[in-house]
């Protein structure tokens, strides 16, 4: 447990110091782009041809910090972990009542459930599952 | 190689962060189902530190026997711990907290493995140790998830991918007198197109594989081996690119696990010649152990018309056969 202790203060320190150098190169890459865009403006009020590089490098390097920006919060967002809604589906096999709600502790397929609310009939869990959103199927983009 | 390094660092950092949510969510179902004295959290602890040593097979010859007694113990060892952790659980709750706490542990030893690498491949900063574990980290990472997703599926006693076959079975027997079998076993006699099935599955709702194979001996035993085919239906692991859910049909013991249960299987089916036929249902490991999908709860119904189809082309009226659903039976009753 020593080791595991010492390896999550490393693990800890080294993620905090990278984010911390990423959000200062991307500040800085961030300023120096706004500086090059307010060149080129200029430069073109002047009737300087030169400002048209100054507009590429400052759309690049706008582009840039900002799709930095996006991946560090796509690794902040990477460490959760989801939980996929489940359903439940309780049908009364006498009049085909059908009941659909959510996966609650104890439920089982086959579960009986007591009396149905609208007949004398037995309702009866006959699924479970999860919906995997449309999406996230990946078997149709493949020949 | 830095750039090895870092990537093996963030995975680590993620496997940590996976393993102590798994940790956290173990103890928290405990707390809440299990109602016990003093905290668990230690008990869990040490929980996920156990060792199962395999037998030494350099004399192979009645190793299965062998394999099978130390599973034996490791699951006895397991429930008696967890009836001391979780003093009010039911024999349900304490196979979903030992598949819980399995899978707990199974992170645990993911977790140890990688940060053993990692930390060898930064103190001899040798490029092939660190290679070859960044070679392998996207599957590892993907197996890493699919146990925490387990674990929760696991805490919640939701049904999974893997109890596929079970559900099959169950859908097959449903109504029907159920008889306990060897070994977290049921055995339902289910009279089918003149025929009659005697339909195998480990006892559920608790997540529960049972011995299918003590079970298919046995009923193979008590009608002196006059079986006409033995069926079984169990979730197989797909290809990328084939479809989930998808049902194929083939020759041979569908069971994974240790061995031990295929081999018993073999042996009496062998013995009698008896024919034995399979019906897969495709998933990915994620699938597998997260859970079950649509997809895969309706691939269960077209699995029970292939048995009966397959009933119907392979025996003749009056003949016995043996129908096993294979797999988990979390969240799947009877
Ligand atoms: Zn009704």
């Amino acid at each position: 447990m020593e080791l595991d202790n010492e390896m999550s203060k490393v693990g800890q320190a080294g993620a905090r110091r990278f984010s911390s150098i990423v959000l200062i190169v991307i500040i800085v890459v961030l300023a120096l782009s706004l500086t090059a865009l307010y060149q080129a403006w200029e430069a073109i009020q002047a009737g300087d041809l030169t400002g048209g590089y100054y507009l590429l490098i400052g759309f690049v390097g706008l582009a840039l910090s900002t799709y930095m920006l996006l991946q560090t919060r796509r690794r902040i967002k990477r460490f959760t972990l989801e939980t996929p809604p489940i359903t439940t589906i309780i049908v009364c096999p006498k009049c085909e009542f059908k009941n659909v709600r959510n996966f609650e502790r104890g439920d089982y397929i086959l579960k009986d459930l007591g009396t149905c609310s609208k007949c004398e009939g037995t309702m009866m869990i006959t699924a479970i599952y999860r919906e995997v959103p449309e999406k996230r199927k990946e078997e149709k983009l493949y020949p | 190689m830095y750039i090895m390094v870092r990537e093996i660092e963030g995975s680590l950092l993620r496997l940590k962060f996976i393993r102590d949510e798994g940790r956290k969510i173990a103890i928290d179902t405990i707390k809440e189902i299990g109602a016990p004295k003093t905290d668990p959290s230690d008990r869990v602890d040490q929980f996920m530190e156990y060792v199962t040593i395999p037998p030494e097979s350099m004399d192979p010859a009645g190793v299965v026997w062998k394999l099978e007694h130390i599973l034996d113990i490791r699951d006895d060892r397991f429930k008696d711990e967890i009836k001391l952790m979780a003093p009010a659980a039911d024999a349900t709750n304490v196979n979903n907290l030992e598949n819980t706490l399995e899978a707990a542990a199974a992170l645990n030893v993911i977790y140890k493995v990688i940060r053993h690498f990692y930390i060898l491949g930064k103190k001899t900063l040798s490029l092939y140790i660190i290679m070859q574990i960044q070679m392998l980290l996207p599957l590892i990472m993907r197996e890493a998830e699919a146990y925490a997703s387990a674990l929760k599926a696991f805490s919640h006693g939701q049904p999974i991918g893997d109890g596929a076959g079970a559900l099959v079975a169950a859908k097959l027997m449903h109504g029907h007198r159920k008889k306990k079998i060897e070994k977290d076993c049921v055995v339902a006699k289910v009279p089918l197109d003149g025929r009659t099935a005697y339909v195998i599955k480990a006892e559920g709702p608790g997540g529960n594989v049972g011995k299918p194979g003590e079970a298919i001996k046995h009923v193979i035993e008590e009608y002196d081996g006059k079986i006409a085919t033995v069926i079984m239906i169990d979730a197989a692991l797909k290809l990328e690119g084939e479809k989930p859910g998808a049902v194929a049909e083939g020759i041979g013991a569908a069971i994974g696990g240790p061995g031990t249960e295929a081999y018993k299987i073999e042996e009496s089916i062998l013995k009698y010649k008896i024919p034995i036929n399979a019906v897969i249902i495709k998933e990915d490991i994620g699938d597998a152990v997260s859970p079950m999908r649509k997809e895969i709860f309706d691939a269960t119904e077209e699995a029970v018309a292939r048995v009966n189809r397959l009933i119907k082309e392979k025996t003749k009226e009056g003949d016995a056969v043996i129908i096993a659903g294979i797999g988990n039976t979390i969240g799947v009753g009877q």
